[in-house]
């Protein structure tokens, strides 16, 4: 019975583009990525290509509300909401990239020593990750952010040395349990070399798993970034980041200025969830077995 | 016997969180003494330039601050060991006041937010697996992975928007009426400025919980001794309550206790927020006024509060699951 | 009692990068099960067999389909009446101690399957029953020696008082004495007027306790013959599959069946299902898939069989 369900278990994701008739699953996955990453490329382009103009004081259009003109409306200093949105997105992005790969680097690192590197450095590795889940994240964040004074470089260093470390969990676990499976005992047996085994039999099975790690990583780092850079700590005032923007619409609040922070707050949800959406439909395709539906 | 194991189980826990701890300490002291914030700025405040030099390093000697790293770590650690965490700059108080007041306001706010997201989620885990593929487990998913991309600050704006400005319900921040001493704040006051941030803790902190419970449900939904109870004509919220609930409620409790961090993480964006006084909200001005000493002692004090709920998860495994229990007595 | 008519069981899997394909697990099944009888379906691991008994208690999972008809006493089992009779009429005696409650006293689950009539006198009497300590009655699972487990599992499940009992693989690798013993609850029950269905890859089981025994091959039944055809070199046996079977038996010639079963990957191929492995295929075997048809108070499903 037991292998019945675990190969039928029906994993009923993304069921977005049900309502399109003729699409079996497989093409609805790969819709829901290729819908993702259009949004993320549009942010992206839209960024470059937007005039930084715009974002500059026109006081004749200040505290403007949502128009056609101005889709996210202007602040009081008559900057375009939706330019700086933007901006603020594509910012994000960067940074999460360059942090979920460090991060990722880290992770693979870490995660191979302990899985192939004896007791003792396991013991050490597992030691480091429990002292890094410790702290809060945010609270490792303000520390390290506090540590190099601020700025997009403490940022880009705080998320990348807080968030390798479920990764890390994740890549050990793997690596032991490739290390003890059968192929890769045989290769063993068979003569082949440490080194040899890891690169031919071991690598190639993390490589999807390192991949979907790192696209769901970026979900995190962002949310990080923006609230890190909320609380003051972290890209400078003039930076259009959306932490920048909803830190300073608080000011803002009583005026009734609603749009100054729902449409950029918005937008970031939109962006982390398609980072998400990306993530777990690619482990959909890998592994539709063992993804959470 | 079973008392016998578990005192061990708990040495063994311990003396690992304090070798945890030790090695926190000097590695936050490490990171702080590297600040390039300056800590004397701290103590001065806004009027920077009617201070000497000389007046400086008075100042800076007074806080120790002429000593080597080396030497002001050591004399840290000597005074954290009698329960001393130095005196906050800008408190001007000692430390372990400023976290103990701290600490009861946002214990408060995240045991309301952890007791409220708790049961809301765990309840919402069980209605979106029993009923499986349904309109309302889409729902609860899809508020789940929603809530879970959204930044907490975010909807705390968003609540004080609708609330605070729309509809005038709550004030718009601090965690007692401005100009009021403290002496008469009443039970009202502070119930009237905690609901909105315990509000927003618990709208994101079902989303952990609610999408664990479905999947652990589902996984005992297809279990073999479901199956065998099903084929012995058990069904329905009867089978649920008989052997869902037993197998799923452990598990929750014990990720309950092991998100204390994420919690954490959480109030003190909410506080920010809300300008709610509590921990997080000393955290962040610690940090920006390079208030070093209660920098320290908030971020030596959140990992004890995030050790101890993971000691707690292990604990309540270890004392609730008879295959742990009696397994041990054996 | 119990009557399968050209039962079909088929599942959509979905494979690495989200392919999907159909996959049919049973087809065009037909049994029958009388009072006092225990036909033992006999047929190697990972066949579907289990499946069979869930699709008469109607606990499979909801992506299968199924098609054909099944009848309890003359009435067709639809979903309601499966349901009213599960535990009460129909019951499953499972594999393995993994079906009990791993967090649940062994009184408490006898005592939850108990049904209509007082829980705890029921539930004491059937502790005598199958000689249970009333010790055991405080205890969880993982407490329980192999040989009283597998004693709670029985106890449980016929507590209920139901007279169809389906026991799927009840003794896998289990020791000898606690195999005799099993199985000799199951010849109880259906002195007693059940109807057992023993479902089992182990031939010999089967063949120690059966009446009748069916042989399942790639989701199908080849052939239903007495107990007592299985004899000599199995010159009585109708199917070339049972007969090679028989004679793979270590008390027998102990030769091996020669290939593999076909997997229910994807379309099952046109033709008998046996043919590949089979010594006397002819071009009809190729092309026709053979019906079942009864031959000296036996069925087989072959073209050759006499």
């Amino acid at each position: 019975m037991s292998e019945i369900s675990a190969v039928t278990r029906d994993s009923r994701n993304s069921k977005f583009f049900k309502f399109i008739p003729g699409l079996n699953r497989r093409q609805r996955t790969l819709l829901m990525i290729a819908s993702s990453v259009l949004v993320l490329a549009a942010v992206i382009m839209a960024s470059l290509l937007l005039d930084n103009e715009k974002i500059a004081t026109h006081f004749d259009e200040k505290n403007l509300g949502p128009s056609l003109e101005h889709f996210f409306g202007t602040d009081w200093l008559g900057r375009d909401m939706f330019t700086r949105t933007v901006k603020g997105l594509s910012l994000s992005i960067y940074i999460g990239l360059i942090a979920s790969a460090v991060s990722v680097v880290i992770a693979l690192v870490l995660g191979m020593s302990a899985a192939t590197m004896g007791k003792t450095v396991d013991r050490v590795i597992t030691w480091i990750v429990d002292l890094f889940l410790g702290m809060p994240h945010l609270v490792a964040l303000i520390l390290i952010a506090f540590t190099l004074g601020g700025g997009a470089k403490g940022v880009i260093i705080g998320v990348a040395f807080t968030h390798w470390t479920s990764l890390t969990r994740v890549i050990r676990a793997e690596v032991l349990q490739l290390r003890s499976a059968e192929f890769v005992q045989i290769s063993r047996h068979m003569g082949k070399s440490r080194w040899w085994t890891a690169f031919h039999h071991i690598l190639p099975h993390l490589v999807p798993q390192f991949f979907v790690g790192f696209v769901l990583l970026f979900p995190h780092a962002i949310l990080h970034e923006a609230s890190i850079t909320f609380l003051g700590f972290g890209l400078s005032p003039h930076k259009p980041a959306i932490g920048v923007i909803l830190s300073e619409a608080m000011k803002y609040l009583s005026t009734g200025m609603w749009w100054l922070a729902f449409f950029p707050g918005l937008s970031l949800l939109i962006i982390v969830r398609a980072f998400d959406i990306i993530g777990e439909n690619l482990r959909l395709l890998i592994d539709p077995h063992h993804a959470h539906d | 016997m079973v008392q016998a194991s578990l005192f061990k189980f708990i040495i063994g826990k311990s003396i690992r969180i304090i070798s945890l701890l030790a090695a926190l300490c000097l590695l936050s002291f490490v990171l702080v003494s590297h600040s390039p914030v300056d800590p004397v700025q701290a103590y001065v405040g806004a009027d920077m330039a009617k201070v000497s030099p000389e007046q400086r390093a008075k100042i800076a000697e007074h806080w120790g601050l002429d000593k080597s790293p080396a030497e002001r770590f050591v004399l840290w650690g000597k005074s954290l060991l009698q329960g001393d965490m130095g005196t906050s700059m800008i408190y001007r108080a000692p430390v372990t006041d400023v976290i103990k007041e701290r600490f009861q306001a946002s214990l408060a706010l995240m045991g309301i937010a952890w007791a409220l997201s708790g049961i809301l989620g765990f309840l919402m885990g069980i209605a979106a697996a029993m009923l499986r593929g349904s309109w309302l487990d889409k729902l609860i998913k899809w508020y789940c992975l929603t809530l879970a991309s959204t930044p907490t600050f975010w909807l705390g704006l968003l609540l004080l928007i609708i609330f605070s400005v729309w509809l005038g319900w709550f004030p718009v921040g601090m965690g007692v009426p401005a100009g009021v001493l403290k002496e008469n704040v009443t039970l009202a006051n502070r119930i009237n400025h905690i609901i909105l941030p315990a509000l927003t803790l618990s709208i994101i902190g079902v989303a952990n919980i609610a999408l664990h419970t479905r999947q652990k449900l589902i996984d005992v939904l297809e279990s073999d001794y479901i199956l065998f109870a099903r084929a012995k004509g058990e069904a329905g919220l009867k089978l649920l309550w008989r052997h869902g609930l037993r197998n799923i409620a452990l598990p929750a409790i014990t990720l309950q206790f092991a998100s204390l961090s994420e919690l954490f993480g959480g109030s003190v964006l909410a506080e920010q927020v809300f300008s709610y006084p509590g921990l997080g909200q000393a955290t962040v001005q610690a940090g920006l006024r390079g208030d070093l000493p209660l920098l320290l002692g908030l971020v030596l004090f959140s990992a004890i509060f995030v050790f101890t709920g993971n000691l707690i998860a292990d604990i309540i495994y270890k004392l609730v699951d008879p295959r742990i229990k009696e397994g041990n007595a054996i | 009692m119990l009557k399968v008519n050209n039962l079909s069981i088929s599942f959509i899997q979905y494979q690495a990068g989200l392919k999907q394909r159909n996959l049919q697990v049973i087809s065009n099944l037909s049994i029958k099960i009388d009072a006092g009888e225990i036909l033992a379906v006999v047929g190697s691991s990972g066949s579907g067999k289990s499946l069979l008994a869930h699709a008469i208690l109607g606990i499979l999972p909801k992506n299968a389909m199924v098609s054909g008809s099944m009848l309890y006493k003359g009435a067709e089992l639809t979903p309601e009446i499966q349901k009213k009779l599960r535990g009460a009429d129909i019951t499953l005696i499972p594999q393995s101690v993994n079906f009990l409650d791993p967090l649940m006293k062994i009184g408490e689950q006898v005592r939850c399957s108990a049904g209509s009539g007082n829980p705890r006198e029921k539930q004491k009497s059937i502790f005598r029953r199958y000689s249970l300590d009333e010790k055991a009655e405080n205890q969880y699972p993982f407490q329980l020696s192999g040989g009283m487990a597998r004693r709670a599992l029985v106890a449980s499940a016929v507590v209920g008082g139901a007279r169809l009992i389906i026991a799927d693989e009840p003794t896998p690798g289990l020791h000898p004495q606690i195999v005799r013993e099993t199985l000799g609850h199951l010849r109880e029950l259906a002195d007693d007027g059940c109807a057992v269905m023993l479902i089992t890859h182990d031939i010999g089981t089967a063949l120690s306790v059966a009446d009748n025994i069916a042989v399942f091959y790639s989701g199908t039944t080849v052939e239903i013959a007495p107990t007592a055809d299985f004899k000599g070199s199995g010159e009585a046996l109708r199917h070339p599959y049972t007969r090679a079977l028989w004679n793979a038996l270590p008390q027998n010639e102990f030769q091996p069946v020669e290939g593999f079963q076909p997997s229910h990957s994807g379309h099952l191929k046109e033709g008998c299902l046996f043919e590949p492995r089979c010594s006397q295929s002819s071009q009809e075997c190729k092309c026709s898939t053979p019906e079942i048809r009864e031959i000296r108070k036996g069925k087989v499903r072959c073209h050759n069989a006499t």
